[in-house]
């Protein structure tokens, strides 16, 4: 009962947080230049028509009327209509909206067997050899373009030596898995030094904790005390960043997906963008941004299930 | 206290790459923009060290006029981020009650867009241009540096000296100015040295993308994309910026990092 209240109190509180991304949304719209409904409807229709769609997205309307129609329209998930292809723009991200998926969660499923290799390794040997490598490492790592590095890799592990793909998706999860390997390794080198660099912080900080003392005093060794005690303690404050390393990794889809002509939602947005398909653009930023609060939100349901002292 | 190698070793490759933007004119061996028929997708070698582009133009040319480029938006692309989201920080850590939960939440609503994509929807709305890149970087871009000052002020608006000058009857602006800030700048200074080389590689993705800088200009996201159709046959086109641009990026990050560890942010 009392998780379920908890479960309650979290979402109720990611309403404000809601409404404010759909105000940043409907802003983009309002910033557009130009008539979008003369572009969707084309040059041919007559002003009757116009009108009737003005009025179904109530662009006649004072701007705060304007806004509640948008967001009514967005709650019937009504989020307008692709000027490219004359279809809505739901139905375009949910065709586009599973690869993504498909590659954030690639991508996250290779990237934890190194992360936690390497803080391990680094914080387990402070300032060691390895530990310098492996800071070296990452900050190459924040600096090398995800875009080039995509592009090397196909050439390389793709023309050169035949291995990958070099784009799409295919058309079963064996080929999916193999159509996406190069696009998830390209994105992984952006995201690993940032983890890494937390999870031996958050190690080191448990290290030093006192519990460590009492475990090597009452005759625990060193490998035992770090598996049993120090490492399950640095988990929660990486599972913390772990939203903010999905809205990176949303982020990089957008380049990546374009290299490697995956056909996700960062293409389709890039796609749109460059063909000044505002709605798609509009209606992408925001599955973008809805995508992360559900993230968050799973996370911090998950930070009080490990340790019950964060709920109120 | 000590100066960190990695600083030093940072410090000195963005010092070079400054030198290599003064000196383009004299460092490069072509016009970057002259087509040359007569020497398309030549393989680096004496006459053209980086090789030609599929117009004949000299890529080597091209990564050295670059660098004008990269730091220009690397460098000017962190000022207004960094004022407006140091500003709304202190102000928000500092006097706290309203102003601090107005901050808040709109730095709640900023969280859960992907940076990359906001920058990219803005620059769709006003169209592609580097002007446009650091309108969308203003917008955006202030939310990292606003958390960082909040935190440091939250902390320094209770200090014994902060609280003497109080007493002493000095005003809010000239503490905040005189205590507050100087005292709440190493994190963010570090903050910014990783943020430059961000700003760097997200304009290069513009460019790449065929919304920030346009063609024909020597902008290394540019080339890059300019290259992509013969990555398998011709390499050296996207190769090199690519280089280069990592090479320039590691210097800021290194000095971001040497920073942090002589001001004893990180361990």
């Amino acid at each position: 009962m009392k998780t379920l209240r908890y479960i309650l109190l979290r979402l109720l509180q990611a309403v404000p947080v809601l409404l404010g991304v759909s105000i940043v949304t409907f802003a983009l719209m309002v910033a557009t230049p130009g008539d979008p409904i003369r572009l969707l409807v084309g040059d041919r229709a007559t002003p009757e028509t116009i009108a009737l769609i003005r009025d179904r997205y109530g662009l006649d309307d004072p701007i705060l009327a304007q806004y509640v129609t948008y967001l009514r329209n967005l709650l019937q998930g009504d989020l307008g209509a692709s000027l490219r292809y004359r279809v809505p723009v739901s139905q375009l991200i949910a065709q586009h909206y599973p690869v993504t998926l498909f590659l954030v969660i690639y991508t996250i499923v290779l990237t934890l067997p190194p992360v936690i290799a390497l803080s391990v390794w680094s914080a387990r040997r402070q300032s060691g050899v390895a530990d310098q490598v492996i800071r070296l490492l990452g900050v190459v790592g924040l600096a090398v373009p995800v875009f080039w590095l995509a592009l090397l890799f196909a050439r390389f592990f793709g023309v050169t030596l035949g291995w990958f793909p070099v784009s799409g998706f295919g058309n079963s999860f064996g080929e999916h898995l193999l159509h996406l390997f190069l696009p998830a390794l390209s994105t992984m080198i952006w995201v690993v030094p940032i983890l890494v660099r937390n999870l031996r912080s958050a190690l080191l900080d448990e290290m030093n904790r006192d519990y460590v003392l009492t475990g090597l005093s009452k005759g625990l060794g060193e490998r035992q005390v770090f598996r049993t005690h120090v490492f399950p303690n640095s988990i929660l404050p990486t599972l913390n960043l772990f939203a903010v390393i999905v809205a990176y990794l949303l982020g990089g889809s957008v380049i990546v997906e374009t290299v490697y002509a995956v056909p996700g939602m960062g293409k389709l947005m890039v796609e749109s963008i460059l063909a000044r398909d505002y709605f798609v653009v509009q209606g992408a930023t925001l599955v973008f941004a809805l995508t992360t609060i559900l993230v968050m939100l799973a996370v911090d349901l998950l930070s009080t299930a490990i340790d019950p002292r964060l709920s109120p | 206290m000590r100066v960190s190698p990695m600083f030093l070793t940072g410090f000195s490759l963005v010092l070079v790459w400054g030198l290599i933007a003064l000196a383009a004119p004299l460092l490069a061996t072509h016009d970057p923009y002259a087509i040359d028929f007569e020497a398309i997708l030549q393989a680096p070698g004496p006459a053209h060290w980086f090789g030609t582009d599929n117009v004949g133009r000299d890529t080597y040319s091209r990564v050295v006029f670059g660098a004008r480029l990269a730091l220009y938006i690397g460098l000017l692309g962190v000022i207004a981020p960094m004022l407006i989201g140091m500003t709304i920080g202190l102000l928000a850590g500092y006097f706290g009650g309203w102003v601090d939960t107005l901050a808040m939440r709109l730095l709640d609503i900023t969280v859960p867009f992907p940076f990359f994509v906001l920058v990219l929807a803005i620059v769709a709305v006003l169209g592609p241009g580097i002007e446009n890149y650091f309108i969308a970087l203003a917008l955006v871009g202030w939310v990292g540096y606003a958390r960082l000052a909040r935190a440091e002020a939250v902390v320094l608006r209770q200090a014994e000296f902060v609280l003497a000058a109080r007493t002493m009857g000095f005003s809010h602006g000239y503490i905040l100015l005189r205590h507050v800030l100087p005292n709440a700048l190493s994190p963010i200074v570090v903050y910014m040295m990783t943020d430059v080389t961000l700003v760097i590689l997200f304009g290069a993705a513009l460019g790449f993308l065929g919304m920030g800088v346009s063609p024909p200009a020597a902008e290394w996201g540019v080339m890059i994309a300019e290259g992509q159709s013969y990555i398998a046959t011709a390499w050296w086109i996207s190769f090199f910026p690519g280089l280069a641009m990592v090479a320039l990026g590691v210097g800021f990050a290194l000095i971001g990092d040497g920073l942090a560890r002589m001001l004893r942010i990180e361990r």
